[in-house]
């Protein structure tokens, strides 16, 4: 057997979680030791990511790197594997994983030893849930996941911190504990949880409405899509900003993973039956949080907003289920985890400085911090989609399958654009243009060199995705294009039955 | 004389209690001795019971006493149980001079009535049993004499009891009256179904038995008396009546009963779906930790029953599997509660909590990983402890049953989380003492670790409750 590289990929945050949990220091103001070793495993495994990107084969569609063994006797294989899709995702992981390593250990100031070990169980959690291959796997990474998230809100969090952070551990937990009955059921009808199984077996069509709408409601809650996304900008604003990056950066992607790899992969008739449902959601979602985002007055609270906004795309190029829109929602995650986490990461960097997230507290930042208003600027078009950046191929590519599904629906969406594309222009002209009129801003200085690696780090993936975006296709354009192929088949064989129950 | 070979740790517990007893009354200033005795004792009936047959099911005494796995298991859960409660409270009753030759004693016989319940086969037995351990358990919950709450609940207990008591009796006697014997074998086989008279029997037992492991609607006397009682007594009750009282749950609804299951499993559904709702509702408010243990205990007896409401193998095992889990989560809480400690003085109430993260890093993470346990959070063991269950009731397509118990579970998850948030959120208080005894400590750390680490071996426990077939 090979050597197992996803295990390794999940376990070495773990371990070296486990080295700063016995690390014996007490003055956190010296803790270098730990902050080494939470930099050294993070950085480690962004390596290896990248070393599992290059071993990647994208010229199959079949799971890759698999290892299987016996966990729970006769109910769950401990399984993982990747394909085009999830690979994509672990990569992002990582990478985000290490920059907030690096924001936090210059910006937290009490408790950072336990901040680091939340955020590396955080990320092996997060590896998890990708490369899981197995519904309880995958359930038991997807909610292990709020034990870090949930303190990491509730410790170093904002005024409001307690109540943003219960919000968010509560919706999560309710809309999940419907996935975990539907994920029994699955296992008695079917006899199996082993996702590859699943595939090939299929699902029985009487029972895949019911079970698509269980899984949907986890991840509804979890995406946010409207009317479930209120928990987001709570959570958003009251997390500290490294928190608040991994909450927008990966956390959502999970659920947005979850509807290709599961709600299209296991229930298609069902995904095409309630696809009207998804589209309408997402529309609300684009227009009114778009809306809400233009009148909001802390900064956070509107990227929180923007972020709604951005994943009302991401489901509605899923369920557009042509190459087009999954490989949209697909980049506009990847490119929705950089810029997102880049804009939060900006507001972090003027909260440290004026402690003040409030865009009235600003205004006029160009001339005292012009290498901040540069790469500011940046990620504010990549968010709204500007051509060059990855932000627009992900835009483009969603409403190019929209509108061949369906054409009202693309002309609604390409609405949010215009309206994504006036809230962040005002933002940013509020926050970097206009008189300095706040004497607190005068003495602040420009980015330092840590803060100016990490948006680095985020501006040339934003950039070069945005150029050339055929290393994320030619990744994902297999796996993507099997994936519609089962579904369409699934259809051509299921749909007329279920049109003559029906 | 195979058949006093075969109930062996019965005999020598009930020696020893009367040695015990005979030896604290003659040698002054015996307390210890005797207390390190019936702890040595109770490991000793353990190794007894290993030293039975395990896998083959032996009836003893013209039918009406049995031993086979299930009561093997149990009863070294029970045992275990009861030594590790007697170990981790030591220091508790020395502090308040609760230490004396009848508190151990009571114990045992408690322990002894246990165990004869768990092997009941028999009414009558099954009656003798409840009553030796309801009785120690009354004096037992009002143990600390001066104190006038500690009264209270053993005299609360006591009253309710005896009146569940006298219910389960009439239940019993209507059961001879229909079935005409009180051998739950003999029942089996003469009964004849839609016989009014047996289910008023079944109704009334049921009642009695939801009392004793308090199970809504007869859960009245648990906040109380959880409260009142001297915390090492509330251990006691949260953790080891409930085995045996879910034994005799599993024996009498499937032995004699197993054919009238359309009339019991309505019931059954009832009672767990109401625990499970009302122990997640009526703990929110609790700012007494040892009530809001009552409240929490009362919603995890609903997930058992909800196993055992499945009417099958797999359900049974998956309940037993889950009190196994509880009994080791409930210790660990329990372990951190006699740790509160400042100053030669216990607290137990939530607020004393504030902060705890600051003070005692290490306590408060292993506090925290025992309540993200009971809310049932994954990777944690109650987690597993709630698939099994809610595995074994999907599989019997009893789908609203799952659906309530696991919305409870978010429910519940709040008023753990509120306690998270007391430790990890709140500004810090005074330190507590850190000089706790080694099998604290230890009970702690083995609690704990078990509890966290249960995702690498999800199978052992499996694998032994697997051996439980009933149907």
């Amino acid at each position: 057997m090979d050597f197992p590289i996803l295990s390794s990929l999940i376990l070495f945050p773990f371990i070296g979680a486990l080295f700063l949990l016995f690390s014996k220091e007490k003055e956190y103001k010296n803790f270098n030791t730990g902050k080494y070793v939470a930099l050294f495993t993070s950085s480690a495994n962004f390596l290896i990511s990248i070393y599992l990107w290059y071993l990647f084969d994208s010229s199959t569609s079949d799971f890759q790197f698999i290892e299987d063994k016996e966990w729970i006797k006769g109910f769950v294989n401990y399984k993982i594997g990747i394909d085009g899709i999830s690979i994509l995702f672990i990569v992002l992981t990582t990478l985000i994983t290490l920059l907030c390593i690096i924001s936090v250990t210059n910006t937290i100031k009490i408790r950072l030893r336990d901040f680091l070990i939340a955020i590396l169980v955080m990320e092996s959690l997060m590896i998890g849930v990708f490369c899981s291959l197995d519904l309880v796997i995958f359930y038991l990474f997807f909610e292990a996941g709020l034990i870090p998230m949930f303190l990491i809100i509730g410790i170093w969090g904002g005024t409001r911190r307690v109540y943003a952070s219960f919000k968010f551990f509560l919706y999560t937990l309710l809309g999940s504990v419907l996935m975990l009955v539907a994920i029994i059921s699955i296992y008695w009808i079917s006899g199996t949880t082993d996702i590859i199984q699943l595939y090939e077996l299929g699902i029985d069509t009487k029972y895949q409405n019911l079970l698509w709408l269980a899984f949907f409601s986890s991840f509804a809650v979890k995406t946010p899509m409207w009317p479930v996304h209120t928990w987001l900008p709570d959570a958003h604003v009251e997390a500290p900003t490294a928190g608040s990056v991994l909450l927008a950066a990966i956390l959502l992607k999970m659920a947005g993973y979850g509807f290709i790899r599961f709600s299209l992969g296991l229930f298609p008739i069902a995904s095409e039956l309630f696809t009207p449902f998804v589209y309408s959601l997402s529309l609300i979602a684009i227009i009114y949080t778009s809306f809400v985002a233009l009148m909001q007055e802390d900064m956070k609270k509107l990227i929180a907003y923007s972020s709604v906004a951005h994943m009302g795309f991401v489901t509605l190029g899923i369920f557009t289920n042509n190459q087009q829109g999954i490989e949209g929602s697909i980049i506009q995650m990847i490119s929705h985890g950089l810029v997102s986490a880049a804009l939060f990461l900006c507001v972090g960097v003027v909260y440290d400085r004026v402690h003040s997230r409030l865009i009235k507290t600003f205004g006029g930042l160009v001339s005292v911090m012009p290498k901040y208003s540069i790469l500011f600027m940046l990620f504010t078009l990549a968010s709204l989609g500007l051509p060059g950046t990855s932000g627009f191929i992900g835009e483009f590519l969603i409403l190019m399958g929209a509108f061949k599904d369906n054409f009202l629906v693309a002309v609604i969406a390409s609405l949010g654009v215009i309206l994504g594309a006036a809230y962040m222009l005002w933002l940013y002209r509020r926050v970097v243009f206009g008189k300095l009129t706040n004497n607190e801003l005068l003495k602040i200085p420009d980015l330092n060199s840590s803060e100016k690696f990490i948006l680095w780090s985020l501006a040339i993936p934003v950039l070069f995705f945005g150029f050339y975006p055929e290393p994320l296709i030619n990744t994902m354009e297999i796996s993507v294009k099997d994936l519609i192929e089962m579904y369409n088949f699934n259809l051509n064989m299921y749909m007329p039955e279920v049109q003559n129950n029906g | 004389m195979d058949n006093l070979n075969l109930i062996s740790p019965e005999i020598f517990i009930s020696l020893s209690i009367m040695f015990l007893l005979i030896f604290g009354v003659f040698k002054k200033n015996s307390s210890n001795i005797i207390y390190n005795f019936s702890i040595i004792s109770l490991l000793i009936a353990m190794v007894l019971i290993f030293n039975n047959p395990f896998n083959i099911k032996i009836t003893l005494f013209t039918e009406s006493y049995v031993i086979d796995y299930l009561s093997s298991f149990m009863k070294v859960i029970t045992l275990l149980g009861g030594v590790f409660v007697l170990i981790i409270s030591s220091r508790y009753l020395r502090l308040f001079k609760m230490l004396q030759i009848e508190y151990p004693i009571l114990i045992l016989s408690s322990i002894l009535g246990m165990m004869v319940m768990i092997s009941a086969n028999d009414l009558i037995v099954f009656y003798i049993g409840l009553e030796l351990q309801s009785l120690s358990l009354y004096v037992l919950a009002s143990f600390n004499r001066d104190q006038l709450k500690s009264s209270e609940a053993g005299l609360k207990y006591f009253v309710l009891s005896a009146l569940s008591s006298g219910l389960l009796l009439y239940g019993c006697s209507l059961i001879y009256g229909f079935s005409g014997s009180t051998n739950f074998n003999v029942i089996s086989d003469n009964m004849i179904s839609n016989q009014y008279g047996l289910t008023f029997g079944i109704v009334f037992i049921l009642v009695g038995l939801a009392f004793k492991i308090s199970a809504v609607p007869f859960h009245m006397w648990a906040p109380d008396v959880y409260e009142g009682s001297p915390t090492s007594v509330t251990l006691f009750f949260a953790v080891v009546p409930k085995i045996a009282a879910l034994t005799v749950f599993i024996r009498f609804l499937y032995v004699p009963f197993i054919n009238m299951i359309d009339q019991w499993q309505t019931i059954l559904v009832f009672i767990s779906i109401a625990s499970m709702i009302f122990g997640a509702v009526a703990a929110i408010g609790q700012t007494n930790l040892k009530r809001l243990v009552a409240y929490s205990s009362i919603g995890h007896i609903g997930y058992a029953l909800a196993g055992l409401s499945t009417a099958s193998n797999e359900g049974i095992q998956s309940s037993i599997v889950y009190i196994s889990i509880y009994i080791v989560m409930n210790l660990g809480l329990f372990s951190c509660l006699f740790m509160m400690k400042r100053n030669d003085q216990y607290f137990e109430s939530t607020d004393d909590l504030s902060g705890l993260s600051k003070n005692h890093p290490l306590l408060s993470l292993s506090l925290m990983i025992i309540l993200f346990s009971l809310a049932g959070i994954p990777p944690l063991a109650g987690f597993f402890a709630k698939l099994y269950i809610f595995k074994s009731v999907i599989e019997q397509s009893m789908y609203f049953l799952a659906i309530v118990g696991l919305l409870s579970t978010v429910i519940a998850a709040f008023y753990y989380l509120r306690i998270i948030k007391i430790i990890y959120f709140d500004e810090q208080k005074e330190k507590y003492d850190t000089d706790h005894s080694i099998w604290l400590r230890l009970s702690l750390a083995l609690s704990t670790l078990l509890i966290l680490l249960y995702f690498i071996f999800p199978n052992k426990l499996v694998e032994i409750v697997s051996k439980i077939i009933i149907i």
